[in-house]
C-alpha cells in the first residue's frame, strides 16, 4: 500500500480548501451577523427584506432573467446552424476566441459605441429618429450583457446539438412531423440538458455583474453584484455586504440544485 | 432545406459580425488622431507611443505577468498534488465530496470571490498588494487547474505505477518518472489555464488590490470609469494581438502534441463561469 506515509504530501491541497474554500464561505456568513459598529446582531437580514432591498433583488433578478432569454433566443439558432455547417470546428473556434479577450475591454468598446457620436446614434440620425441616449439605461445594459455572455450560451448548446442522433430527427420528419414539431418534440427536448446549463453559465454571472454595470449603465441598474461592491468597497459596511453575498450564495446553491439535479434524471 | 441556406447563412453572418464588430471598433479607433471613438480624423500611432512611453502603466503591465507567471505556477504545483489527492481517495461518495469542493470556486461568481478574500486578508492580516493579490490568484486558478489535470491521472492505467514499484522504483520514483510524464500534457494546460484566469481576472483583484498596487484589468477600469481615452485603444488592440499570440500557440502546441482532445474551450466555459 502506498497510501500511507505520502499523506503529508497532500497537504498543500488540503490547506487550500480550508483556506481559500471553506473558510471564506463561513466569514461572510459570520461578517453578516454585524453591523457597522461591531455588534452581533440580525439587523442586516432585517433591512435585506426591507422594499429597498426587495426592489434591488427582484431588479437583479429580472435583468438576470431578461439577458438569460435574450441569450438563449440568439444563441439557440446560432447554434443549430453551426453544427450544420462545413467546417464546425473552425466556426466554434471563432465564437469562442471572443471569449479569451478581456471583458473590460469589450464593455469599453460599447462605451463608444452607443455614446452620443457613436455609429448606433449616427445611424439612428440617418433614420431620422434623432439622437438617443443609450448608453447608462436598461437597454445597453442587456445588450452588452447579452454580448458578453452569448458565446457561452452557444457553446453547451452546441455540443448538446452534436450529440444528438440525427436518425432521430429524420424519423420525426418520415413519420410525418412538420418542421416546427420536430423541433418542439424531438430537438428541443433532447438538447434541454444544454441549454440548462447554457443558462446556468449566464444566469448566476449575470446576477453579479457589477463591472459592466458601473461602465455601461452608470448608476441605473442596481444588481446584487453592484451592491455588495458597493457595501464593500464605498460604503464599507461589511455586514450588509456580506448579508446581500450570504443571499446570493444561496440563491446559487439552489439554483445549482435544481438545475443539477434534473440534469441527473435526464442522463 | 436548401432554399433555407441563404437565410441561415445571413443568421451566422450577423452573430459573427455582432461579435467581432465591437472588437475590431476599438482597434480601428486605436488609430484615430482625432482622440475620440467616433469620426476617424486621420491615422496616427501616437496613442501607441503614449502607451509604451507610459512607465506607470508598463509597471502595472509587468505587475500583471509576474501576478500570471507566479500563480500560475503555484497553482499548478498544488493541483497537481490536488489530482492526486482526488485520485487516492476511493470511496464514490468521499471522491464526489472532493470534487465539489474543488469546484466551488469555479462556479462562485468573481465578487462574491472577492469580497469573501478581502474579508480572509483582513483578519489574517494579509496587506492588501502584491501579497493578496498574488494569493487569490493562486486560490481561483488551482480548481481549473485540477479539472485539466485530473483526466489525464485518471486515463493511467494503474499497472504501470505497479509495474514500477514491482521493479523496485521508489515512491518518488514513481511520482517523478511514472506518473508526472505521464500527466505532463494536463500539467501545461492547467498551467496555460491558470495563466489566462490570472491575466483576464478584474472582480477578484479589483476587491484585494488595496491602494497603490494594481493590475491591468484594474487599471483599464479606472481609465474607462474616467470616460474614451485612445490609449486604451491602443492597450486593447496590443492585448488582443498577444492574446491571439496566445491563443493560437497553445493551440499548436497541443496540435503538434497529436492529441485529439483538449479542445480549446474555456473549461469554465462548459462549466458554467466565463470571467
Amino acid at each position: 500500500m502506498n497510501s500511507k506515509g505520502r499523506s503529508y504530501v497532500l497537504i498543500p491541497y488540503y490547506l487550500w480548501i480550508a483556506l481559500f474554500v471553506i473558510a471564506p464561505v463561513l466569514l461572510v456568513l459570520y461578517y453578516s451577523l454585524f453591523d457597522l459598529d461591531g455588534h452581533l446582531t440580525l439587523d442586516n437580514y432585517i433591512n435585506f427584506f426591507t422594499p429597498v432591498y426587495m426592489r434591488m433583488m427582484l431588479n437583479s433578478f429580472w435583468y438576470a432573467f431578461l439577458i438569460t432569454v435574450f441569450s438563449l433566443l440568439v444563441a439557440y439558432p446560432a447554434a443549430y446552424l453551426l453544427t450544420r455547417t462545413k467546417h464546425k470546428q473552425l466556426w466554434l473556434l471563432l465564437i469562442i476566441l471572443p471569449t479569451w479577450i478581456n471583458l473590460l475591454l469589450k464593455t469599453y468598446a460599447f462605451i463608444g459605441i452607443f455614446g452620443t457620436f457613436g455609429p448606433i446614434n449616427n445611424f439612428f440620425d440617418l433614420l431620422g429618429i434623432g439622437e438617443q441616449q443609450i448608453l447608462f439605461t436598461g437597454f445597453s445594459f442587456v445588450f452588452v450583457s447579452v454580448y458578453i455572455f452569448i458565446p457561452f450560451m452557444i457553446l453547451p448548446i452546441f455540443s448538446a446539438l452534436e450529440e444528438l442522433n440525427l436518425s432521430l430527427v429524420d424519423a420525426a420528419r418520415d413519420l410525418g412531423a412538420s418542421g416546427w414539431t420536430t423541433f418542439r418534440r424531438v430537438i428541443f427536448p433532447l438538447t434541454i440538458s444544454g441549454v440548462r446549463s447554457g443558462c446556468m453559465a449566464v444566469f448566476i454571472p449575470a446576477l453579479s455583474l457589477f463591472m459592466i454595470t458601473r461602465l455601461i449603465a452608470g448608476n441605473r441598474v442596481i444588481t446584487l453584484g453592484t451592491a455588495i461592491e458597493q457595501h464593500f468597497l464605498v460604503t464599507q459596511d461589511w455586514g450588509m455586504g456580506s448579508t446581500v453575498a450570504v443571499f446570493l450564495i444561496v440563491i446559487m446553491a439552489l439554483f445549482m440544485v435544481l438545475t443539477g439535479g434534473s440534469r441527473k434524471g435526464v442522463r | 432545406m436548401r432554399n433555407k441556406n441563404g437565410f441561415a447563412n445571413l443568421y451566422l453572418v450577423l452573430v459573427f459580425a455582432v461579435l467581432y464588430a465591437p472588437i475590431l471598433y476599438l482597434m480601428y479607433y486605436s488609430f484615430n488622431s482625432g482622440g475620440t471613438m467616433h469620426e476617424f480624423k486621420g491615422f496616427t500611432l501616437e496613442y501607441y507611443r503614449e502607451v509604451l512611453q507610459d512607465t506607470r502603466l508598463m509597471i502595472i503591465v509587468i505587475n500583471t505577468l509576474v501576478i500570471a507567471l507566479l500563480s500560475s505556477a503555484m497553482a499548478t504545483l498544488i493541483a497537481i498534488i490536488g489530482a492526486l489527492a482526488i485520485q487516492r481517495v476511493r470511496s464514490r461518495r468521499a471522491k464526489n465530496t472532493l470534487l465539489s469542493l474543488n469546484n466551488v470556486l469555479i462556479v462562485s461568481p468573481d465578487v462574491i470571490i472577492g469580497a469573501s478574500f478581502l474579508i480572509l486578508f483582513t483578519i489574517v492580516g494579509v496587506k492588501l498588494g502584491f501579497t493578496s493579490v498574488l494569493l487569490s490568484h493562486v486560490a481561483f486558478s488551482v480548481p481549473i487547474a485540477v479539472l485539466m489535470i485530473l483526466p489525464h491521472l485518471q486515463e493511467m492505467s494503474p499497472t504501470l505505477t505497479d509495474a514500477a514499484r514491482d521493479l523496485g522504483a521508489s515512491r518518488r520514483d514513481v511520482l517523478t518518472k511514472v506518473v508526472l510524464p505521464i500527466i505532463k500534457p494536463g500539467i501545461f494546460s492547467g498551467f496555460f489555464m491558470a495563466l489566462t484566469y490570472s491575466l483576464d481576472d478584474f472582480a477578484v483583484t479589483f476587491f484585494v488590490t488595496g491602494n497603490g498596487y494594481s493590475t491591468l484589468s484594474v487599471e483599464i477600469y479606472s481609465r474607462a470609469r474616467q470616460g474614451v481615452s485612445l490609449s486604451i485603444n491602443a492597450l486593447s488592440t496590443l492585448i488582443f494581438l498577444f492574446t491571439i499570440l496566445l491563443v493560437t500557440g497553445y493551440y499548436f502546441l497541443n496540435r503538434r502534441k497529436n492529441r485529439p482532445a483538449a479542445p480549446l474551450t474555456e473549461p469554465a466555459a462548459e462549466m458554467g463561469v466565463p470571467r
